[in-house]
């Protein structure tokens, strides 16, 4: 007010574009803003979102969080056993993707794959034994993320399964994920048979220690500079990884070699991941999570640490919200299906990839993967745009992964639930689509966004858990 | 020499980018020899090799360094400082041929846009406007709402937030204002000049300002505060805010105050402040009686005109005069039938409605409305005129659905139509308003209805005088003398302001009693 007077007006215009257009044929500066009801029009959840915008406490403690985002440094430790490595894991455990769900409302794909982990623990011997198993109330399921992990798709780890250990060497925290299986019938999309167990029996006892060996001979793996590398080299490090892949097996086959593992292992297994264009997938995940983790639990923090889905819902974690989801249905991704599927085949969104996404990766970084954008039939434009987009819903850009086509800017990471909540822009996330039926495996990739619900419920419990200390007191 | 080096945790940049910005360093005045790199073991090694001393610093190699040597720590530092700043500098983005600009989707996004943005207008529908008002507030934005239907205690909670962090809100409800010379919302293009006006009524304010620029005389300000503030709930923050800001403002030379009349106590509160300012303040709360305005700088005015042409005289530093009275000069009305005896005024503007029924009331006594200031002269039915009536056509009751009567003329010229066609109705009072937000060209709307109703009382051997004036200047896009002329050319008696307007038609009417 005081300043109002003495200094030129500059109007931002909220809804009736003429106004904006009358004071610039004044001659006066005006902004135009295409505004749009925010939160779907829920006017109590706008409400509460106007009350956190610019709240000095969530931008002091987003600033803290995404600090610690940027500072973190993720560092591949070595390869671990799920039951030993992950903390709070059970022994009759099955660890799955995206927020808590119960068997019965489990899509194909993770039900499958449950099974499929049942048979390969020797808990049944048949698939039916399995699901019998699984629908008795005897196995406890929960997501990966509520014991440091992720998993790609139906996202399943069992006690006996080898898991990638990353270390975050800032905070000291780990993160952990599965091993990539390849393509086709594999156990993430839902398939279940002896080939299948065949394959996963291989990597517990041939692939895990040769790779162990291998890592054990080639010391810490610094993570953050080979994704940032692999970002220069058309990899978004979620859907396209095949540069990432390359410059890990580069880095581990003269450790291999070195190893003393025997001869044929080391073949074996410089062959298994040589096949695999996403190899390198589930260690940039752990990587993200380790980083995510590491901003977590910042009390009042609006900034997104996770977005996964189960394939039924789509949940989100926020910083300063503990560990609750922020649940919707998850949406069905539009995109290129491979010759004789459709959308009508697919599962909805699933995994826990988008992981990528929350750490500015992935679809946020797809100005580094224009190839990616062929999918949704977009040109070289829309992978900067696609960028440039996600820049209105981050806090900040990260300066160790730069984006060669957008003149190096680093990639927009933090994301922050207001943000998103106000301009409506959801996070947008590259993925691979499943089919409904398991074991049927991947049908397609595409693009799609975090549904705008879990943002709108989480900036509400946000105003509620800051405004109720406030009231008592406590602020 | 001197050496330094600075390490940035966590920066990648490609190392043609680390040899470009090493050359640039290099080539500062007073710097020998200058490195970037990452710090990478090899890269340190080559580093110690060309001599840098990186000294105690143990970067890891995800870090950028920059390392220096030169003449003296200030060339140093002065040169770290610039590496610093090219880092930080935001890419020149791939400009040509880049993807198409994101349209800005929230305060916030255009704030980033326009950071020296300091004033949010907004004209959401009512039951969004609250939260974009208290968006653009938590931004340091002052905030104008144009909307309407905002809750009470919405309204006191942005106002007493505003008034806590030194920001401004006006409205809601709020139609007009012109800061530092921008209009907003609906308003006219005035010279600036020494009046400030704090108006709580939209057209009020933009009758006082076309008046004082049709004096000659210029605004400074003219705040609006929404149709709510002086409720005794809100309390006139806006107002009260408005008066000291006027007060303390070096360009102002006069205030004028424009509102129905408030609450007592919330009056009372106002002519204090009023008082306080130290600067000769008019007071127009429209249909009020003077009696109830005291104060050594305070100056009471019966009309909007009145409150004008009074800050006009003290902007100038004469003695303001009273209101207008007196006789009419003469004008030509046609032959009228002995049944025409009523004055039917159909309004756009609410507060030209509002004072036409205190000062018609004054002299013709009984004068129906659906804004009536004594309210036992309250329209049964708005659509159906009785005797002397009044019709504020903007009221809500006629604008559900349909635009204001200022940009959508439909339901004021079949209203034209109707009255004319009555064999009681003499005068037709109209209002025309020009400026921003208003109908590009009035006059082309109401030139053949006024010449078919003429027309049509003709035929039945009556005459019906049209009288009104137009509220605008000369700088408004319609352009004042061009909207005059086609309104005359069409038979339509025009006066220099409402007051003028009333007074004609209550002299044309009070004769055919």
């Amino acid at each position: 007010m005081s300043t109002l007077f003495s200094r030129p007006l500059s109007v931002l215009n909220v809804g009736v574009g003429s106004f904006a257009q009358a004071i610039r044929q004044a001659g006066g500066e005006a902004t135009h803003i295409e505004w749009a009801p925010p939160a779907n029009g829920d006017r109590a959840a706008g409400a509460a979102l106007s009350r956190m915008v610019n709240h000095p406490r969530v931008e002091a403690a987003n600033a803290k969080a995404v600090e610690r985002l940027l500072a973190a440094q993720p560092r591949l430790e070595g390869i671990g056993i799920a039951g030993d490595a992950l903390p709070g894991m059970g022994k009759r455990m099955v660890l799955h993707a995206g927020p808590p769900i119960e068997w019965t409302r489990m899509c194909g794909p993770m039900k499958g794959a449950i099974a499929g982990a049942i048979l390969l623990e020797g808990w049944a011997d048949s698939e039916k034994e399995a699901q019998a198993l699984a629908a008795g109330g005897k196995i406890d399921f929960e997501p990966c993320h509520h014991h440091a992990a992720v998993g790609p798709m139906a996202g399943i780890i069992s006690p006996s399964m080898p898991v990638w250990v990353v270390k975050n060497a800032t905070d000291g925290n780990l993160a952990y994920s599965n091993l990539n299986e390849g393509l086709g019938k594999v156990l993430r999309f839902g398939a279940n048979s002896p080939e299948v167990i065949a394959r996963l029996k291989w990597m517990q006892s041939t692939l895990a220690p040769t790779l162990r060996a291998g890592l054990d001979k080639l010391g810490v793996l610094d993570l953050k500079p080979l994704m940032a590398q692999a970002l220069h080299m058309g990899d978004e490090v979620h859907n396209r990884n095949t540069a990432a892949s390359a410059l890990l097996i580069k880095r581990l086959v003269p450790a291999l070699l070195k190893s003393g593992a025997p001869a044929s292992d080391v073949a074996a297994t410089i062959e298994f991941m040589a096949a695999n264009d996403h190899f390198f997938l589930n260690i940039s995940m752990a990587a993200c999570k380790s980083m995510l983790d590491a901003a977590h639990g910042i009390p009042d923090s609006s900034l997104v640490t996770a977005m996964a889905r189960n394939g039924v819902d789509f949940g989100i974690r926020v910083s300063g919200l503990g560990e609750r989801w922020f649940a919707t249905p998850a949406p069905v991704v539009h995109g290129l299906y491979f010759a004789g599927y459709s959308m009508a085949d697919a599962a909805p969104d699933l995994g826990d990839s988008a992981i990528t996404e929350t750490a500015g990766l992935g679809g946020f970084a797809m100005a580094a993967a224009p190839a990616i954008v062929k999918f949704v039939g977009g040109n070289a434009q829309d992978a900067l745009a696609n960028t440039l987009a996600m820049t209105h819903i981050t806090l900040k850009r990260n300066g160790a992964f730069t984006l060669a086509a957008l003149d190096f800017a680093g990639t927009p990471c933090g994301i922050d639930a207001r943000r998103v909540v106000d301009t409506g822009i959801l996070p947008i996330i590259n993925t691979g689509i499943a089919h409904k039926a398991p074991g049927v495996g991947q049908i397609g990739a595409g693009v799609t966004r975090a549904p705008l619900a879990c943002f709108t419920q989480a900036v509400s419990a946000l105003a509620r858990s800051i405004e109720s200390l406030a009231d008592s007191g406590k602020a | 020499m001197a050496t330094a080096a600075k390490v940035i945790p966590n920066l990648y940049r490609d190392s043609v980018s680390l040899m470009q910005l090493s050359a640039a360093l290099a080539a500062l005045r007073g710097i020998e020899q200058a490195s970037a790199i990452m710090a990478t073991p090899a890269n340190l090694a080559l580093l110690a090799e060309a001599g840098l001393e990186t000294g105690r610093i143990a970067p890891s190699p995800n870090d950028l360094l920059i390392a220096v040597r030169g003449k003296n720590p200030a060339a140093l530092e002065a040169a770290l400082a610039s590496a610093v700043a090219e880092l930080d500098r935001p890419p020149a983005s791939a400009a040509a041929g880049g993807p198409a600009q994101m349209p800005l989707r929230s305060l916030q996004m255009a704030l980033a846009a326009s950071p020296a943005a300091n004033l949010a207008l907004i004209s959401t529908p009512g039951e969004y406007a609250a939260a974009e008002a208290m968006k653009a507030l938590r931004l340091g934005l002052n905030a104008m709402l144009f909307s309407d239907n905002v809750a009470l205690d919405d309204e006191v909670a942005l106002k007493r937030y505003a008034e806590a962090h030194d920001l401004l809100v006006m409205g809601p409800d709020c139609g007009t204002a012109i800061i530092n010379g921008v209009p907003l919302g609906f308003a006219n293009a005035v010279r600036r000049g020494a009046i400030g006006v704090v108006g709580a009524s939209g057209t009020g304010t933009q009758q006082v300002t076309c008046l004082v620029h049709r004096h000659g005389a210029g605004i400074s300000h003219a705040i609006g505060t929404g149709s709510h503030d002086l409720h005794k709930q809100v309390g006139g923050i806006t107002m009260l805010q408005g008066i000291r800001a006027l007060g303390g403002d070096k360009a102002t030379k006069a205030i004028v105050l424009v509102s129905k009349p408030p609450s007592p106590e919330v009056a009372q509160t106002v002519l204090a402040a009023a008082q306080a300012c130290g600067k000769p303040v008019v007071v127009n709360f429209v249909g009020a009686a003077p009696e109830s305005i005291r104060g050594k700088n305070l100056h009471p005015a019966t009309t909007l005109e009145h409150a004008a042409l009074a800050a006009v005289a003290l902007s100038r530093g004469r003695k303001p005069a009273g209101a207008r009275s007196g006789a009419l000069p003469p004008v030509r009305i046609g032959r009228m039938s002995s049944s025409q005896r009523y004055v039917r005024g159909l309004y756009s503007g609410g507060t030209f409605c509002y004072e036409a029924s205190a000062l018609l009331g004054a002299s013709l006594g009984e004068v129906w409305s659906n804004a009536p200031v004594d309210s036992k002269y309250r329209l049964a039915n708005v659509r159906k005129s009785k005797g002397h009536t009044l019709v504020d056509l903007g009221d809500d009751e006629f604008t559900r659905g349909r635009p204001h009567p200022m940009i959508d003329f439909r339901l004021r010229n079949e209203r034209i139509l109707a009255e004319a066609n009555d064999a009681e109705v003499a005068v037709i009072l109209l209002d025309v308003v020009l400026g921003y937000g208003a109908h590009p060209d009035p006059a082309a709307e109401l030139v053949p209805v006024l010449r078919k109703a003429q027309a049509a009382a003709r035929r039945k051997k009556r005459s019906i005088a049209f009288v009104g004036f137009v509220c605008g200047t000369e700088l408004d896009p319609q352009g004042l003398e061009g909207q005059e002329g086609a309104l005359r050319a069409a038979g339509m008696i025009l006066t220099a302001s409402n007051a003028q307007a009333v007074r004609l038609a209550a002299s044309i009417a009070g004769k055919r009693r």
